[in-house]
């Protein structure tokens, strides 16, 4: 385990941590946009540059702040007197801790995990360019679909309906 | 470089904190970061995976999240939408009022 | 089979018939219900008269001459022993009854128009009238003693009905009551006898080609055998039914409900009391003669029952005639006459035979309706007065009335050669005076003679002689009122109102009947012993020899005798004011007393018998209340107990099975229903839950 990546953990784990217990909304989706962060960091660190500012750019740069957006329109001006967990969150907390135990115990008892990482990985541009045009086309067309569906629909739900 | 053991744990943690949360706050949208911070895992995962494989040339991981992100960014704009279409119905963004479906 | 034998129930079943029509009538039509009535009597008289001629021309002489029609009933049991017959017979006996019973109740009911007139249950009385009268030509009629008791009963019935008519009155009630129990008696003891005669011959009709009870086969087996008394079985079944005759015909010991029966209608009385139901215990005598008569060979004639039937008639003779001497009201002493001419006849049939006391009960028939409808006309007349001691000098008011009275009350004495009663009387007491067991019947009925006279003279002088005593108390009676003629004011006022004569529809039939108390004694002279010989009486002799005339002279001179002494005391100087004292009361040892309280056998009865009734009445309702109720209530208790040992153990399971296990499906519905509460969270952990569940399966089942 080497510092930085240590460091990157820590941070983006504490992030993540705030996202899901701050009381304000918008500490929320700020917290989560340094979890967001965190993450490209690590990407980086994996020596899959373009997927850390792929992540950059759209998680950070689209969604965090439709978040941010969808926070402010679902205000209602009200401030929260109860409390922000729904009254059964040991529930929740377990079924993620026996989710997060099944997870870990898998991880260190599969020899899948045991490999050696390779010397030196070259994903630039180009070759992720390069597949995405010949060997991964389809996937791309169809993704263009779907976020075109996504739009239109995103557009018809949030839509204000028609007085009659 | 720290083993794949390391990755895949914080991937895990990760994971586990974005399900707590979703399955704790009470606030829609709370819910959708959740479930966001679980992607955005999922894609570490990948991406370590990828990173520590025998043919990292072939680019599988890479492709995967690439893909993944485009589809997590179009599903979290769709879930905002519903979110918002619902407050407008129920003037709340209480999960825990949302039950009409019960059964 | 000739048609009237054949349909000899015509006779009977018309005015039965007239009698439902009637009941089903409302009370307004009573021109249809009289109608009915008397079309029905008119009818039933023109068919006995046809039966009547049949049995003339039928070589009527002799009791042999019988034609009877006999049918199966119901079949009870197999054989022969089994069936149920019933059936009628027409004989001489059977015939003349017919024709006296159709042709007075057709009178009387012509005379009942006249006297119910304003009676507002004219339709009733009619119905039940018609309804006595088929009951009677039932009796009379019958060929078995079943058909003959059924018909029995029911005279009972619409005696009791009669009676008490006028049911407001507590009196008739009472009277109707007593008169229904006290035949019940008697009934009860013929029944008994009926059952008996039934289980030694088998059969209960009279003839039946010489298998009938009364047939000789039948008679020569009760003869032989004996009851453990010593006496044989026909003497004592014969005297179980004559028990039922006594009842009927008021004889000593049952007579007291007779003069109680006077609370009906005077039509009722003349019908009933007078002329047919009474006679109907004589009838039956006459009627099963047979079994009465029969006795052992080589013992004398009269080891039977018929002595015992002599003695009681001339008991009853002299001892009602007894208490007439005393009683004031006019009803009453033609009530007691009726007892002791019951007497009489009982007597004549036990000494002499059945011609002997049939033909004085014909005769009697005709002269005491006969008084007794003017009787009627008299309390008509007087607006309802019944106590003779209120009357008087009707004679000059009431010629019509007088005149046939005088000639009822000249029969009943027996005043010679004239009147048939006479010599029905004569016949009796001649055969008295040759029954060889004892004189004493005979002195009796003398004595019963002259006491006979004796009262009516008294009545008829106190009615119908000297001044009117008339108290005037107009309006006590409401039941048998009628509105008077116009010269009486209303109710209220007290007037001395004068008695009238009653209509020609009341005055008719009285004329009818005195002819014919005259008439008939032509049927019966010891010249021509026409109805001696019709009635199958052999010895009835042709010609006065001395023996008749010597009798024929004393039964004369005890008339006179009583006729003498009675319009001495009472018709020489009649009394002036109802209050003045009785003669008789100064007869010795308080005798007048006697009679007149009837020799207290009414209170006798009321200290024992009615005693003894109603304390065994109330043994038995204690019994019914407590013990038999007891048992009753103990086993509703026990099911009320094992009803509430259900309950609990019902509750107690309900409450353990099926109440739990409600409780249980309610509460793992309620509990299944948590999952399905609509919020999207819960369903995350599920599948979180089951996300962890399925890999563990995976690594620990089924992978490598």
């Amino acid at each position: 385990m080497t510092i930085p990546f240590a460091i990157i953990a820590v941070l983006t784990i504490a992030a993540a941590v705030g996202a899901m217990m701050l009381r304000n909304l918008v500490h929320c989706s700020l917290a989560l946009v340094v979890a967001f962060v965190g993450l490209a960091a690590a990407y980086l660190q994996l020596d899959a540059q373009f997927v850390g500012f792929a992540q950059v750019l759209v998680y950070v740069g689209a969604v965090a702040i439709l978040i941010v957006f969808a926070v402010l329109l679902t205000r209602g001006g009200e401030a929260p007197e109860k409390s922000v967990f729904s009254s059964s969150w040991i529930w929740g907390t377990l079924v993620a801790a026996g989710v997060f135990g099944m997870l870990a115990w898998t991880i260190n008892n599969s020899f899948a995990s045991q490999r050696e990482p390779a010397e030196k990985v070259e994903a630039t541009v180009k070759q992720i360019g390069d597949a995405l045009m010949t060997k991964f086309v389809l996937p791309l067309e169809v993704i263009g679909l779907l976020l075109t569906a996504a739009l239109i629909g995103a557009v018809i739900i949030a839509m204000k309906e028609e007085k009659k | 470089m720290t083993p794949l053991v390391g990755y895949l744990l914080l991937s895990a943690m990760l994971f586990a904190i974005g399900l707590a949360g979703a399955l704790t706050r009470r606030n829609a949208i709370i819910v959708l970061i959740g479930i966001e911070l679980m992607l955005n895992a999922a894609n570490l995962n990948f991406i370590a995976f990828w990173r520590f494989s025998e043919h990292p040339e072939a680019l599988t991981g890479i492709m995967f999240v690439i893909f993944s992100i485009g589809v997590a960014a179009a599903e979290a704009a769709v879930g905002l939408a519903l979110i918002i279409a619902i407050y407008r119905h129920y003037k709340t963004s209480n999960v825990d009022e949302m039950d009409s479906l019960k059964g | 089979m000739v048609w009237i034998v054949k349909n000899l129930w015509l006779i009977p079943a018309l005015p039965i018939l007239a009698a439902g029509l009637s009941a089903l009538a409302p009370q307004r039509c009573r021109k249809l219900s009289s109608t009915l009535a008397i079309g029905s009597m008119v009818v039933s008289f023109l068919l006995s008269l046809c039966a009547f001629a049949h049995t003339l021309q039928h070589g009527g002489h002799g009791a042999e001459a019988k034609e009877y029609f006999n049918f199966p009933w119901f079949e009870f049991a197999a054989g022969s022993a089994g069936v149920l017959q019933l059936g009628w017979v027409l004989d001489p006996l059977t015939a003349v009854m017919l024709v006296m019973v159709t042709f007075v109740g057709l009178l009387i009911f012509i005379y009942s128009v006249g006297y119910m007139a304003h009676d507002e249950n004219f339709t009733r009385f009619f119905c039940f009238m018609s309804l006595f009268a088929g009951a009677m030509l039932g009796v009379v009629i019958a060929n078995s003693l079943l058909l003959l008791f059924i018909s029995w009963e029911l005279v009972g019935l619409t005696s009791y009905l009669l009676i008490g008519f006028w049911y407001h009155k507590p009196s008739a009630a009472a009277a109707a009551k007593k008169a229904f129990i006290t035949t019940r008696v008697g009934d009860v003891l013929f029944f008994l006898g009926i059952m008996w005669l039934y289980s030694q011959t088998g059969t209960l009709l009279f003839y039946d080609n010489g298998a009938g009870c009364l047939e000789q086969s039948a008679l020569a087996g009760m003869v032989a055998k004996a009851t453990g008394i010593g006496m044989a079985v026909s003497t004592a079944i014969g005297l179980l039914i004559f028990a039922g005759a006594v009842g009927k015909s008021g004889q000593v010991p049952l007579h007291v409900w007779l003069p109680d029966a006077m609370e009906g209608p005077t039509p009722v009385s003349a019908l009933i009391h007078a002329a047919t139901m009474v006679a109907a215990g004589v009838f039956l005598v006459a009627r099963v003669y047979p079994l009465m008569g029969a006795h052992a060979e080589g013992a004398a004639a009269e080891t039977s029952a018929l002595q015992v039937v002599t003695w009681i008639g001339a008991i009853t003779a002299v001892f009602a005639a007894s208490i007439a001497v005393a009683q004031n009201d006019i009803k009453r002493i033609l009530a007691y006459s009726t007892v002791s001419q019951l007497g009489y006849m009982m007597m004549g049939l036990g000494v002499g035979g059945v011609a002997v006391g049939m033909f004085h009960l014909i005769t009697h028939a005709f002269f005491k309706a006969l008084l007794f409808m003017g009787a009627g006309s008299v309390i008509h007349g007087c607006h309802d007065e019944q106590n003779i001691r209120h009357m008087g000098g009707l004679k000059k008011f009431m010629p019509v009335t007088f005149a046939t009275y005088a000639v009822g009350m000249l029969a009943l004495c027996g005043f010679p050669l004239v009147f048939s009663g006479f010599w029905s009387k004569d016949a009796i007491l001649h055969s008295a005076h040759g029954w060889s067991v004892s004189k004493i019947p005979f002195l009796l009925g003398v004595a019963g003679a002259f006491l006979t006279a004796f009262y009516m003279t008294r009545q008829v002088a106190l009615v119908f002689f000297g001044q009117n005593r008339a108290t005037h108390s107009v309006g006590t009676h409401s039941t048998a009122s009628h509105s008077t003629s116009s010269k009486v004011g209303d109710a209220v006022e007290r007037v001395p109102t004068d008695p009238h004569e009653s209509p020609a529809v009341m005055t008719w039939p009285l004329i009818i009947l005195a002819a014919c108390a005259i008439g008939l004694s032509v049927i019966g002279t010891p010249a021509w012993p026409w109805f001696q010989s019709f009635l199958g009486q052999h010895h009835g002799e042709t010609g006065f020899t001395s023996d008749v005339i010597s009798l024929m002279a004393l039964s004369s001179v005890i008339v006179f005798a009583g006729l003498g002494v009675g319009w001495w005391l009472y018709g020489r100087k009649p009394i002036q004011k109802a209050g003045e004292p009785e003669v008789l009361e100064k007869l010795p040892l308080g005798m007048h007393a006697w009679f007149a309280k009837k020799y207290g056998i009414d209170e006798l009865y009321e200290m024992t018998v009615i005693r003894f009734n109603a304390w065994s009445a109330k043994a038995c309702a204690f019994l019914d209340e407590w013990v038999w109720g007891g048992v009753v209530l103990l086993v509703s208790y026990a099911i009320l107990g094992c009803s509430f040992v259900s309950r609990f153990f019902d509750e107690l399971v309900i409450n353990l099975g099926f109440d739990q296990s409600c409780d249980g499906v309610t509460r793992g519905g309620k509990f299944m229903s948590r999952l399905q509460d609509g919020r999207v969270q819960n369903y995350l952990r599920i599948i979180g839950v089951a996300l962890v569940v399925l890999v563990l399966f995976l690594i620990w089942g089924g992978g490598k």
